[in-house]
């Protein structure tokens, strides 16, 4: 798939956004802006306090300026560095939502009044439910439904992708979306958006993050978060008291900086970046979600219905295998076979064609000289073929053969028979071949699982996750794909209600649905799934049905969509173990630097050894602002997901986070305190 | 150390891993109205009283329900008990004519009994008359122990149901808990108890003539000392042992006499001790296969055993090193165990227990919300002393207090569920119980009350004058008096580092209110947990659940405990026993 540049930008290198994000890191300082994170603000409100007690200080020259001074500035460089981590996740939804913009940009159109005169408006005049027409090279005024005409749509603004797409009126092809360009011939529209409600509008503030609501995960965590800070507070307020008793009163810097130190600045820092970038990631992989709760649902969900028409098997059925009659050569029922096809333009037919060609090197015929008279499929009928001279080839469904060649006063020979219940026992779609009253044989029409399925399959399995194959076919063909292609379960003889029935069947015991749909039958089932993903070459109630739209229309994706949802809430609860597993260190760095001066014997829990109290409080402070940055591309990119059980997962993360949580900081602290001492910094 | 101390900790940790799956059923059978075997002789009974108290034993109750009704009953029997300190000189059974309690003293006591902590200003021999003890405390016993179970089993029931709001109904579940566990398990156990010499009698206090009589030095009332010719002891008496077998099994801890189990009329014998120390985790220990029965998944219920078997032996063990270790400073002194002698620190302990039990003791009283004691915790080396002050502050949820261990110990798992469980890519489950922000906010609101309250009541006696006076000790050993005082009573211990002089107003009065606040204000929210628990739907388990049973969460569930429960606290204990054992090495003691 190609794919326009601005999807493949390296997270980091953008000069721009950097710029962007350094300045917006300043302008997120506002209280009111700093609020909604109970974490940061609880730092920022204390390098205020240090800052005032430092001016305060230096008025009268009283205490340790440097040491003061040190300690506010790393403060007040947590709070940016957090801020910066926000202003990166931002940064590219804000970009990219420039170049949606220029998409959006006032247009003519022509509108079509009830008596059928046309006029040219500006396209922000159109309302829902009037009709346009779209001609080659124009730019299609707002979404809309296709009501007449057929026309290929360069839809490269939305979907990044340059080649061209046909949309047509009826059929589950019909929608188009504003800003798009038809390249060729000419189309009515049924406009169905009003202006500034556009899917193009929704998808510039969902990138920009404007619209951007916590998502129910984030708020628990918040708390959390947040009643972690206030058993730290009281931790620390309280500590003074203790300190008075002690003998050992503290000031203002070394009790901010412990309190600073103590909350969960980590993953406070960088919780809204890492729900942003989860939202970048699927933008990135062309799919719009509607909101955050469905991309956190998305990694929730247990089952997942996959249509199996586009999703596990190719398009369509392809033929794979011939059955010849006993006193029949293969390769005279190729031919047979090959020559009855020749006019059949449907996939099924070339897919014959191709099978003779390949298998059995029948060249196609030069057929002028034999003056064919191909007869096309009919409804009454159901066969089609080729009369040539006193040759009359047909091909169709077993009961129509049987009933051709029974006119005839022919049979079907036995061993076709078997042939035909053994191919469709198999899951594929039995043919039979017939020259005059003679059946030649059976051509078998098979699925063709897509490549790589089963494994993606066993991994969903792997990580609890049950798919189910939704099909027309009746339940022996049915069970026979699944089995090849490694669902778990599967409906046959499908119809939009039973689909319906199922999602609810399974939500019903508190299993969340995932499914893809494009067709205007689906929209009901894609708006009871917990995840609807619409496919956007669909009907425009399907896109408006479904909680997510995929650009690229690949029903596959809905696989890479799970994966996307699961990182994200593996990435939180990762830095979320691993800030508070940070807290052990820095009690040591901290603790016996305040009190060491009183009691000397307190040295022994400066397990780091740290050179002095003042680099042990710095150190512990710096190390807690400079490993937000550090964890920063982590945030944006995500903890790399592994398709294993929970208790793998579980066991790997907490070593990995929680171990390292604990061992980290040791480490850091104490070669920030070896390069303060070089540097002769305190 | 001795390989018999070792033998007498592994032995209690094993007779407890076999009481738990008999307790744990026996429990579940009795909430969950299956038959038991005590049916036949109970049933009448529970029926007469549900008749004339005109209580429905089929309605449930909402957990708001749940709770005030709760409330109701703890504030009525506390005001209840209030009434009996106020007025026992004129009520009967009063031997030893002891005059009414003060007001402050008997505000404090009736918190302190209503809320199973057992926290005592007061020595019983000397304040409280027979019927005091009986009608007023005993029931205490019973009652405040019933509630501690109910609740448990209503969060057990939030876990377990699935859709529905309905909770239990507290009174009928109070009268079955009293009925079935506590009163059969008492009566039996009493017996045991008089079997070795604790004793059971309404008689006045017996006199007896000293064979060796002594001098000794007296404050009389101008002030002067004078010298008293001692030649008799009074030797309290009173229906000990009907108060010992609850003051254990309900982990309440209140002790008849001063000394508590070190006295010889409450725990006589090393059996007798041992017999105590099963009374106070059979049943917290048995909870843990109650949650697991009634949850369906027996294995969590064992994870869970195994945390607190697992946090339990670090405590026993350092208490047990620390206290036989002794004292460093005691050069030259022939400190080894043998035959003969105990060794190590035997200061505030018995001779008939030795340091093992004593280690085990304080372990065990304090890591369960009991509070009894059969050593003087305040004599312990530093970090012997530590180990009883930490697994207060941990929340008591090692076993626990009757319930309140269990419903503690789910605030934790729900902590560690929801912080490690988005590690595994979902939404953190608990059991098929979705961890959403209104579970989250309660778990965190009920942590928060324990911490604030134990250290904001510190941190004011810390410097206060009305607080630092009531000090004996000076330095780190007084400030632990001071934050152990308040842990054990934000905790519902109720046993002390006895040094803190606690009968004053300030005392009396900030214990109880810590006490209250530690009590129910904890409750609260963790019902409101259950109640919001009850109506989720129950996902069911796939493999890409997160586990809360095996080897894995149990290291998860302890490594949350230490961090979030315990790191809170390190300031504190820096500056108190961290200290001292420091300065102890250094050659300075307090």
């Amino acid at each position: 798939m190609k794919k326009s540049d601005r999807r493949r930008k390296p997270l980091l290198a953008d000069r721009k956004i950097l710029r962007r994000a350094v300045l917006d890191s300043f302008l997120k300082l506002r209280p009111q802006t700093m609020l909604k994170n109970p974490v940061m603000f609880v730092v920022e409100a204390g390098a205020t306090v240090t800052t005032i007690q430092l001016a305060w200080n230096a008025f009268h020259r009283g205490g340790a300026l440097a040491f003061g001074f040190q300690i506010t500035l790393w403060l007040w460089f947590t709070v940016l560095f957090a801020n910066f981590a926000e202003a990166m996740a931002e940064g590219r939804g804000k970009a990219q939502a420039e170049t949606l913009r220029k998409a959006r940009a006032e247009t003519q159109a022509r509108r079509v009044w009830g008596d059928g005169h046309t006029e040219m408006v500006p396209s922000s005049k159109l309302r829902a439910g009037d009709i346009a027409i779209v001609s080659a090279g124009e730019f299609i005024p707002g979404d809309g439904e296709i009501i007449a005409g057929v026309a290929s749509v360069d839809e490269s603004a939305i979907t990044g992708e340059s080649a061209p797409v046909i949309r047509e009126a009826g059929g589950d092809r019909s929608a188009v979306t504003g800003g798009t360009r038809v390249l060729s011939d000419e189309i009515t529209i049924r406009i169905t958006s009003n202006p500034g409600e556009t899917f193009l509008d929704r998808m510039i503030q969902l990138v920009e993050g404007a619209s951007r609501q916590k998502t129910p995960n984030e708020i628990a965590l918040n708390i959390l978060l947040a009643g972690l800070t206030i058993i730290f507070l009281v931790a620390v307020v309280t500590l003074e008291p203790f300190a008075v008793y002690s003998g050992a009163p503290q000031n203002l810097f070394v009790l901010v900086s412990l309190l600073v130190c103590l909350i969960p600045t980590t993953i406070g820092g960088l919780l809204s970046a890492i729900g942003i970038a989860g939202m970048d990631r699927l933008i990135q992989r062309n799919v719009i979600a509607m909101s955050g709760r469905a991309v956190e649902a998305a990694g929730d969900v247990d089952v997942l219905l996959l249509d199996k028409t586009g999703t596990i098997t190719l398009g369509n059925r392809q033929a794979t295998s011939l059955h010849a009659c006993p006193n029949v050569s293969e390769v005279d029922l190729a031919r047979a076979a090959q020559l009855a096809s020749l006019a059949d333009e449907t996939p099924e037919g070339r897919s014959i064609v191709v099978l003779a060609k390949e298998k059995y090197g029948l060249r196609g015929h030069d057929l002028a000289q034999l003056n064919p008279n191909f007869i096309p499929f009919t409804a009454q009928t159901r066969m089609s073929g080729v009369d040539l001279d006193g040759q009359h080839i047909r091909k169709g469904a077993p009961d129509a053969i049987e009933h051709y060649v029974a006119e005839q006063g022919r049979e079907v020979p036995a061993a076709i028979k078997q042939a035909v219940s053994e191919i469709a026992s198999s899951g594929g779609t039995p043919l039979l071949v017939a020259e005059n009253d003679r059946v030649l044989g059976a051509v078998a029409l098979t699925d063709v699982v897509k490549g790589g399925i089963r494994e993606r399959f066993d991994h969903l399995r792997a990580m609890g996750i049950r798919t189910v194959m939704i099909t027309g076919d009746n339940p022996l063909t049915a069970a026979a794909i699944a089995r090849t292609a490694g669902v778990d379960d599967f409906l046959a003889q499908a119809r939009p209600e039973d689909k319906m029935a199922l999602i609810k069947k399974e939500q019903a015991v508190g299993r969340l649905v995932a499914m893809a749909g494009d067709g205007t039958n689906d929209a009901p089932a894609l708006a009871q799934a917990d995840v609807g993903v619409a496919m956007n070459t669909g009907t425009q109630a399907a896109k408006e049905a479904g909680n997510m739209v995929d650009l690229d229309s690949n029903p596959t994706k809905l696989i890479e969509i799970v994966e996307i949802g699961k990182q994200l809430l593996i990435t939180r609860g990762a830095l979320t173990t691993f800030s508070v597993a940070n807290d052990v260190a820095k009690y040591f760095a901290i603790i016996p630097a305040m009190f060491a001066a009183a009691f000397p014997q307190l040295k022994v829990l400066n397990v780091m050894r740290l050179h002095s109290p003042e680099s042990a409080i710095l150190s512990a402070v710096i190390f807690n602002a400079t490993i937000i940055i550090a964890l920063i591309p982590l945030a944006l990119r995500g903890v790399r997901y592994r398709p294993v059980g929970a208790t793998a997962l579980l066991r790997r993360n907490l070593l990995i986070y929680g171990l390292g949580g604990v061992v980290a900081p040791f480490v850091g602290i104490k070669l920030i305190d070896v390069l303060l001492t070089h540097l002769h910094v305190v | 150390m001795t390989a018999n101390g070792w033998f007498q900790i592994l032995l209690y940790l094993l007779v407890i891993f076999l009481l738990t799956k008999p307790v744990g059923i026996y429990l579940a059978r009795v909430f969950e109205r299956e038959k038991t075997s005590l049916d036949p002789a109970l049933r009448p009974v529970e029926k007469l009283i549900y008749r004339l108290t005109g209580t429905d034993e089929k309605r449930e109750m909402r957990w708001t329900e749940y709770a005030a009704a709760m409330l109701l009953f703890s504030g009525v029997s506390m005001a209840l008990l209030y009434l009996i300190l106020r007025t026992q000189k004129w009520l009967p059974l009063n031997p030893q004519k002891l005059p009414n309690v003060d007001p402050w003293l008997a505000f404090g006591t009736a918190a302190s009994f209503t809320t199973n902590t057992n926290w005592q200003a007061y020595s019983g021999e000397s304040t409280m008359s027979y019927f005091t003890q009986m009608a007023g405390l005993a029931y205490h016993n019973f009652a405040s122990a019933a509630v501690g179970i109910v609740l448990a089993i209503a969060v057990i029931r939030g876990i377990a149901r699935r859709e529905t709001d309905q909770l239990g109904n507290f009174w009928v579940d109070t009268t079955r808990c009293l009925l079935w566990v506590l009163l059969p398990i008492c009566l039996a156990a009493s017996l045991v108890l008089v079997s070795q010499g604790v004793i059971q009698n309404l008689r006045a206090y017996s006199r007896a003539k000293l064979i060796d009589p002594y001098t000794a030095q007296a404050a009389g009332a101008n002030g002067k000392t004078t010298a008293q010719r001692v030649t008799e002891q009074v030797i309290p008496q009173g229906p000990v042992a009907s108060q010992e077998a609850i003051k254990e099994l309900g982990t309440n801890g209140g002790g008849f006499f001063n000394a508590n189990s070190a006295h010889p009329f409450e725990n006589p014998t090393p059996f007798s001790n041992f017999f105590e120390l099963i009374l106070i985790f059979a049943i917290p220990s048995g909870f843990t296969y109650t949650l697991g029965r009634m949850t369906g998944s027996r294995r969590h219920g064992w994870a869970v055993w195994a945390t607190m078997a697992a946090l339990f032996l670090a405590g026993a063990s350092t208490a047990y090193w620390a206290e036989a270790r002794g004292n460093p400073l005691l050069h030259g002194v022939d400190r080894q165990a043998t035959a003969m002698q105990a060794g190590g620190n035997m200061q505030g302990k018995e001779t008939r227990f030795g340091i093992a039990d004593s280690a085990l003791f304080a372990t065990v009283t304090t890591d369960a919300s009991c509070g009894a004691v059969n050593s003087m915790h305040d004599s312990f080396t530093p970090l012997g002393g530590m180990v009883p002050l930490v697994n207060i502050m941990l929340g008591e949820i090692v076993f626990g207090g009757v319930g309140a261990g269990l419903y503690g110990m789910v605030v934790f798992v729900i902590l560690a569920v929801f912080i490690a469980g988005l590690m595994v890519g979902r939404t953190p489950e608990y059991l098929g119980k979705k961890i959403e922000s209104y579970d989250v906010k309660m778990a965190m609101l009920s942590i928060l009350v324990l911490t604030f309250t134990i250290l904001g009541f510190s941190a004011i006696a810390a410097v206060e004058p009305f607080g630092t006076a009531s000090i004996t000790n000076p330095g780190p050993h007084g400030l632990s008096q001071i934050v152990y005082a308040y842990s054990s009573s934000a905790g519902n211990n109720g046993s002390a580092f006895a040094g803190l002089k606690v009968n004053t107003p300030w005392y009396n009065a900030s214990t109880a209110a810590a006490q209250l606040l530690g009590r129910f204000f904890m409750v609260i929210p963790i019902l409101a947990i259950a109640g919001s628990l009850a109506r989720k739907k129950i996902l069911p388990a796939s493999s890409g659940t997160f586990p809360v049973t095996g080897p894995l969460f149990t290291t998860l569930l302890v490594s949350t405990i230490l961090i979030v429960g315990a790191l809170t606290f390190f300031p504190a204990l820096s500056l108190g026993t961290i200290l001292e054992h420091l300065m102890m090495l250094a050659g300075k003691t307090f």
